[in-house]
């Protein structure tokens, strides 16, 4: 099983969250989060007052996977959310040991 | 007159309207999210101590008699001997002095000691507002700025913004800046607080100015006149001074922001207070371009000079009071209140020398007195929050509170707050 984890442009949720769906993928979290790549923040003006804001909003999505739909997931991802300009985000792929429904006690493969 | 009357009944609530909640509201929304129910408790503390006092003594220093800074602080006392068909003219005067107090608390954003602030406001009142309004508003042959130097102030361009302005100055000086600034973020946390003050504060302002109208000899015709000078040059400038703020702001900042309209407004209300009864229509659009245009350069100055003037006082009110005080000497006609013809209208250097020492005078009296005031308050019980509470935010360190409960649920899946219940209960355990 894998972890995907990806963080998208807010505006590209809906989009991957429907591809997602199509391609079957049952459920996710999903956090508004905030942080900065190579596109860094943005400047705002107060009253001539320049302000550096670092942090860019961004959504982080986590879906648990089978190792066989890992890279599938990934490449949609990257297909619906990239807009090809600085600041799209990134997608990761990690190991997971163990997974468990808590409803059933279900494990692993019949957990996801 | 009872016209008159039931208007003044009218202009006092507009007025004190301008302190709770419009500059209340204004100020909120420019400070930092910790410490907003602080920066509005000053002026509605503001309003509940001054109000009071006012009654006591600042009534009689005010319009009690003659005096060259104030009248005898007791032959009116308490309203002894003031018949209630004079009270509501009391109760005007009192919003005045309510809102100048309340204007200083801009400038010391996040740090100044709930009970230094709670000290601060009768004593500044005392010795600053209720001898400048005598001086300004009495206007007995003695008294000072009106009687003697013959200057024009039609609702307080000295006696309310350049008075407030100064003492902002003073008491950021002595205060110190606040730790980060300005190195740190401390953007406005909600601009939309500031837009709804600034609308408000215009609305009061009718009262402000144009309730400021002395009943001469024929008051029927000065009414009518009077009122409606006051009423369109009140609105012509603010409009104007938009426009002046935010072409600036376009040339140099690439942007027209809120922030900068909020700002122009304000700025357009102070300069034109003092001028409303003098000038013309021609007049107050050029005193409310010139003010809106100056005050967006002049609230940068801050950082060429480095004081900590949070929100802006000196930027906005001293210098936008200074602004219409002193072009008063340019723009003034002889068709106005004062009757005096300005530079513009053939009337010499002389109304611009006098608009200038009355200006002058005003920034020496209120530095020095409120120089004494705070290195009193310094000394005794100090001014300055300590940097740990200042960090932790003086809302939750002065008053036990915090402004927002706010979870963000912008993906539609709202929030079910459980997360916050546990930080309040915990909270209340240590408490």
């Amino acid at each position: 099983m894998k972890l995907v984890t990806a963080v998208i442009k807010p505006h590209k949720w809906e989009d991957v969250r429907e591809a997602l769906e199509t391609f079957g993928v049952t459920g996710m979290t999903v956090s508004e989060v905030s942080g900065y790549g190579r596109q860094k923040g943005h400047t705002e003006v107060y009253r001539g007052a320049e302000y550096d804001i670092a942090l860019v909003p961004k959504i982080r999505i986590e879906i648990v996977v089978g190792d066989d739909d890992a890279d599938d997931v990934v490449g949609i991802v990257v297909k619906t959310a990239q807009t090809g300009r600085i600041g799209d985000g990134k997608v990761w792929v990690s190991p997971v040991d163990t997974v468990v429904r808590v409803r059933t006690g279900d494990r692993d493969a019949s957990a996801i | 007159m009872d016209g008159y009357y039931a208007f003044m009944l009218i202009a006092t609530a507009l007025v004190l309207m301008m302190t709770v909640p419009a500059l209340a509201l204004f100020y909120g929304g420019m400070s930092r999210s910790k410490s907003v129910l602080n920066m509005m408790m000053m002026s509605y503390i503001a309003a509940a101590i001054v109000g009071i006092l006012y009654v006591a003594v600042g009534w009689s220093m005010g319009f009690g008699g003659e005096g060259t800074f104030f009248a005898n602080p007791f032959e009116l006392f308490w309203l002894d001997g003031v018949t209630p068909d004079t009270y509501i003219f009391v109760m005007f005067q009192m919003t005045f002095a309510i809102i100048t107090v309340a204007l200083i608390s801009g400038a010391v954003a996040d740090r100044m000691k709930f009970a230094a602030w709670v000290l601060f406001v009768p004593l500044w009142a005392l010795l600053c507002y209720f001898p400048m309004a005598h001086m300004v508003f009495s206007c007995t042959e003695d008294s000072l700025i009106c009687g003697r130097i013959g200057a024009q102030d039609y609702a307080g361009g000295t006696a309310v913004h350049i008075n407030a302005g100064v003492a902002a100055l003073v008491l950021v000086l002595l205060l110190g800046k606040r730790f980060g600034w300005p190195t740190d973020k401390m953007r406005p946390h909600n601009l939309t607080l500031t837009m709804l003050g600034a609308g408000l504060l215009w609305f009061g302002w009718y009262g402000f100015n144009v309730g400021s109208i002395v009943p001469g000899d024929d008051f029927e015709t000065q009414f009518a006149l009077e009122t409606g000078r006051t009423f369109a040059n009140t609105t012509l400038a603010t409009m104007a001074a938009v426009l002046g703020w935010l072409v600036v702001e376009r040339l140099i900042h690439k942007k027209a922001t809120s922030l900068g309209a909020a700002s122009g407004i304000v700025a357009g209300l102070v300069a034109i207070t003092p001028a409303c009864g003098a000038v013309d229509i021609e007049g107050a659009v050029a005193i409310g371009a010139i003010a809106g245009a100056v005050c967006a350069w002049a609230v940068g100055l801050k950082f060429k000079l480095g004081y900590d003037d949070s929100l802006d006082v000196v930027g906005v009110h001293l210098v936008g009071g200074i602004i219409g005080t002193v072009l008063i000497g340019v723009f003034s006609t002889s068709d106005g209140a004062g009757g005096i013809d300005g530079l513009f209208y053939g009337g010499g250097l002389g109304p611009l020398g006098d608009q200038t020492l009355g200006a002058l005078v005003a920034i020496g009296y209120s530095a020095v007195v409120t120089a004494v005031i705070a290195l009193a308050i310094k000394y005794t019980v100090g001014l300055r929050l300590s940097e740990e509470d200042e960090v932790e935010g003086i809302d939750f360190v002065a008053h036990g509170e915090s402004a927002y409960d706010l979870h963000t649920s912008t993906l539609g899946g709202g929030s079910t707050g459980v997360l916050a219940s546990r930080t309040a209960v915990s909270e209340g355990a240590q408490a």
